[in-house]
């Protein structure tokens, strides 16, 4: 392809090609060699103490290798994040369906099924808690009996202002409750990976993972083993949306490899073992009281929020953090008082995805927010514009926004947009049985990882003895699209086409160390990094040029494809020859960099260290949806939608709407379909067939404007655009149907069972 | 037993026992990776081949019904180093992300087009409906089909 990458235009994603064609090797796609199977013997009960495991019948089945239990573990068994509570092969007791007893290496996938139903478990069923109220109950059977503060996980609370005692001095004030469903990431690349121990002894990881750098320490961890024996590869994820975001299957596999007798290792989740033992969205209730004076203008939130972690930590408390951060929407509220509480209990594992806990909370305030306009006779629109925050504004914890702010921005856009003016008229068309309603929502969403844990990356890139760029990118492309917009950058940055530039997927032999693919902040961080670098070297290319073309100084050079050229002169040095006079380590460029954190104090209580909270750098949208309601069936449906979002400057508009409409129709997924179901800790959802996820059929044709806003710390201004869609939704769903129909459903997915109920419920009750 | 069929316009015969699922062997006994495993179940269309022109989930299918069949897949829909109109159109028009459903994708709408050359918004949405993607949104997907159909029409856009 020859053509010169620019910033602001659309550039075809590198991996287009392999992928439309089949050759893109994913982590499920190895099959090579004299490989071995590994699979798990999973719990079927959620809570119990672990007697004894008999492997012996399993062992002598024709074609098992090992059958492998918590004794086999010579390191410290354990994984997680914060907390490293999660066992790799249950050591004490079980504490969910789905835990790890086993490990069973075997010839193929039907002999490992045989040894899997051959292994005896002896168990003693413990009492279990399955609801945040039961694990909070006095006396409640703890899940960790190590847990300082019994089965609460984490436990914040923030006041700015005067706190809820404000209500009392507001003009109109209202209070609801909603609740919110597990949603289950449902990417199509269920976990998996390959595992080998090479000739010399490395463990090879590959796997499909968000993570490589923090994988290769947890796994080093949990099997005591030095973290520079492992080496993990992160090819082109099948998808993750936060749900590869730390181990999956790493830990299992690498223990598989170190005890295969040399054969290479496969393990590959089926989609049921998946849903079963892959970490899900938060489920939860949040509680809000919000009122206003005379005018609208928002003068105290409380809010309480209860998530339902699962068993095991998987960045629970930080997400937790997340929503309380996000409790108060883009909205100026100078009193506030929020409490969340984030809760081990004995169902499927919570974890990152998408929005972390931001799809929660926005659910619930946006429609808050429409709520109060209707009592106060205001439309939407007009109440959020009165309240929406501008830079320099304090957001519900207290905190200075100091960064680009473009809230209002989108509600002005939106304002102007036909889909807002004309909702009107698009209403009065609804067919028989039929009814229509608009709704709108507005949204903030906080990208990095907060004052503690550094957020950094670090680029690096070499001039390659033929004289092409090869860019290192050690954070995953879970399918973002963040290693086409890398190779773009650094296109850009060195004048290149696409022949010239090379690029190497994550590998921690081969890459630089950076943080996780998560966060908003996979390009924001890396790319400022790449800059870094790209600047670094062009330096040191012109530096070289000018010796060689005895120029005096490297004033007066600029890079073209393929060459450095002396502009008084026309001189041209190519840059394979180049290369030639540079000694390898001159020709790689290594840049590192670390993203701005908010120092400002927060008017916080937390049971443990707050990693989650402040965030100095937000994204904002304004979203739009025309919602279509049967009437005799309860369906309902987003027909039209529209997001204006704030993210900075796009760097290419192909991508930045793959983000965008693909977090939209997650969201409505989340909406108006996805209920991950748990009952007595079981899954009622287990497979595709039971658990809903938009078809085609089910997403509307989406429009997306952005409002460029120029942000100072971002590469060429940008923001992270991830996960900020699909809090939107929802939310916006919501108000729509309030608009059509006059109902608020308090538990999500609206679904046309309880939508019907409702309709129902208000034809019996028209008062 | 002994199977043959043509495979990517070539004929062949492999040795396989008869209940071997036709994704496996195509996955892992012949290398063409091509077509991905998500659901073993028939739900997602992930592993979408062409079996004598329509599309067939190759997770549902066992290797004795290849018997005499023309199978294609995903690696052999453009003759090498080239690309099939629809896998341009895929590309241009942002349709993949992750890639992962891409290729049940681009031959479900190899299928669909086959069927119906001009397909309406709608029409194509139904087609398409037993494939899920879960990254997408599916917007730029119809765009792409839209696009793939206007070309193999020679409208010349």
């Amino acid at each position: 392809m020859r053509k010169r990458p620019q910033i602001g235009v659309s550039f075809p994603r590198i991996d287009g090609r392999s992928k439309v064609t089949g050759r893109e090797k994913y982590a499920a796609d190895y099959f090579d060699g004299d490989f071995v199977w590994a699979g798990v013997k999973r719990s079927e009960q959620p809570h119990a103490r672990l007697l004894g495991i008999e492997t012996e019948k399993a062992r002598k089945l024709p074609g098992v290798l090992a059958v492998l239990t918590y004794q086999d573990i010579t390191g410290t068994n354990r994984q997680g994040y914060v907390r490293k509570d999660q066992p790799v092969l249950v050591d004490d007791k079980v504490r969910r369906y789905g835990d790890a007893l086993a490990l069973i290496l075997a010839e193929d996938r039907s002999v490992l099924k045989q040894a899997q139903s051959l292994i005896e478990v002896r168990l003693e069923p413990l009492p279990a808690v399955f609801t945040v109220e039961e694990a909070l109950a006095d006396g409640a059977p703890l899940v960790h009996e190590d847990n300082a503060h019994g089965n609460i996980l984490s436990d914040i609370s923030v006041q700015k202002g005067m706190g809820a005692a404000a209500m009392e001095s507001c003009a109109v004030t209202i209070g609801h409750s909603f609740d919110l469903p597990r949603q289950e990431h449902a990417y199509l690349e269920t976990e998996c990976g390959w595992a080998h121990v090479s000739e010399s002894g490395q463990l090879v990881i590959v796997a499909s993972t968000q993570s490589p750098f923090r994988d290769r320490t947890e796994v080093a961890f949990a099997l005591g083993l030095e973290p520079e024996r492992i080496r993990v590869i992160a090819p082109y994820l099948g998808g993750a949306f936060g749900g590869k975001d730390g181990v999956t299957v790493q830990d299992l596999l690498a223990l598989a490899a170190l005890n295969s007798g040399g054969r290479p290792v496969k393990m590959w989740w089926d989609r049921e073992e998946s849903f079963l033992a892959g970490v899900k969205r938060l489920s939860g209730r949040v509680c809000y009281r919000l009122g206003t004076d005379a005018e609208g203008a928002f003068h105290a939130l409380e809010c309480t929020i209860d998530l339902d972690n699962g068993p095991y930590e998987h960045l629970g408390g930080e997400i937790l953090a997340l929503a309380v951060e996000h409790a108060g929407g883009p909205y100026r509220i100078p009193h506030t008082y929020i409490r969340g509480r984030c809760v081990y209990t004995n169902n499927p594992a919570g974890g990152p995805f998408r929005g972390f806990g931001a799809p929660q909370v926005s659910a619930a305030m946006e429609q808050m927010v429409d709520m109060l306009a209707a009592q106060l006779n205001l439309n939407p629109l007009e109440i959020r514009t009165r309240n929406a925050v501008r830079q320099g504004d304090r957001n519900c914890l207290g905190v200075t926004l100091t960064q680009s702010t473009g809230a209002m921005d989108c509600l002005e856009r939106l304002s102007r947009h036909p889909l807002w003016m004309e909702r009107a008229e698009w209403k009065k068309g609804a067919g028989s049985w039929k009814r229509r309603g608009v709704g709108i929502a507005c949204l903030a969403h906080g990208s990095g990882y907060g004052p503690i844990v550094p957020d950094y990356a670090n680029a690096s890139i070499e001039l390659t003895s033929k004289g092409a760029f090869r860019i290192t990118c050690g954070v995953s492309d879970m399918g973002q699209g963040n290693a086409s917009t890398y190779l773009q950058i650094g296109g850009y940055l060195l004048n290149q086409e696409c022949d010239g530039l090379e690029l190497i997927l994550p590998d921690t032999e081969r890459t630089l160390p950076s943080c996780s693919s998560a966060a908003g902040r996979t390009t924001y961080t890396y790319a400022n990094a790449l800059i870094g670098a790209a600047t670094a070297l062009k330096q040191r290319i012109y530096e070289k040029a000018s010796d060689l073309l005895m120029a005096g100084s490297t004033a007066d050079f600029e890079l073209l494809p393929g060459l450095v050229r002396h502009l008084p002169t026309g001189r041209d040095v190519p840059l394979s020859a180049l290369a030639t006079n540079m000694a390898p380590t001159e020709r790689v460029s290594v840049h590192h960099w670390r993203a701005p954190v908010c120092r400002e104090p927060v008017n916080a209580k937390s049971n443990t260290t707050l990693f989650g909270l402040p965030h100095i750098l937000f994204s904002y949208a304004a979203h739009l949806a025309y919602v279509e309601v049967d009437e005799l069936t309860g369906r309902m449906e987003v027909v039209r939608y529209l997001a204006v979002t704030d993210s900075g400057r796009v760097i290419n508009p192909q991508v930045y709407e793959q983000q965008i409409q693909g977090g939209i129709v997650q969201g409505i997924g989340y909406g108006l379909y996805e209920d991950y179901k748990v009952e007595n800790g079981r899954s009622g959802t287990p497979d595709l067939s039971t658990y809903l996820a938009p078809t085609a059929l089910d997403a509307p044709d989406m429009e997306s404007i952005t409002v460029e806003l120029h942000e100072p710390t971002g590469p060429f201004g940008l923001k992270g655009v991830g996960e900020i869609a699909i809090s939107g939704p929802l939310p916006a769903a919501a108000n729509a149907l309030a608009d059509a129909c006059g109902i608020r459903i308090k538990r999500a997915p609206f679904t046309p069972e309880r939508v019907l109920a409702a309709l129902n419920l208000k034809k019996d009750n028209p008062f | 037993m002994e199977i043959t069929f043509t495979l990517n316009g070539k004929r062949m015969t492999v040795e396989t026992p008869p209940d071997r699922r036709v994704v496996d062997l195509l996955r892992e006994d012949l290398g063409l990776t091509g077509a991905k495993e998500c659901c073993g179940s028939g739900e997602c269309g992930s592993c979408t081949i062409l079996v004598d022109g329509s599309s067939r989930l190759s997770c549902l299918m066992l290797a004795a019904q290849l018997e005499h069949r023309n199978v294609v897949t995903v690696e052999g829909l453009a003759a090498d180093e080239t690309l099939h109109p629809i896998q341009e159109a895929f590309i241009q028009g942002g349709a993949i992300q992750c890639g992962y459903c891409t290729p049940g994708l681009v031959m479900a709408t190899a299928d669909l087009l086959k069927r119906n050359p001009r397909p309406s918004r709608t029409e194509i949405r139904e087609g398409l409906s037993g494939n899920l993607c879960r990254c997408t949104g599916y917007q730029k997907i119809v765009d792409a089909v839209e696009l793939a159909a206007a070309r193999l029409q020679g409208d010349g856009k």
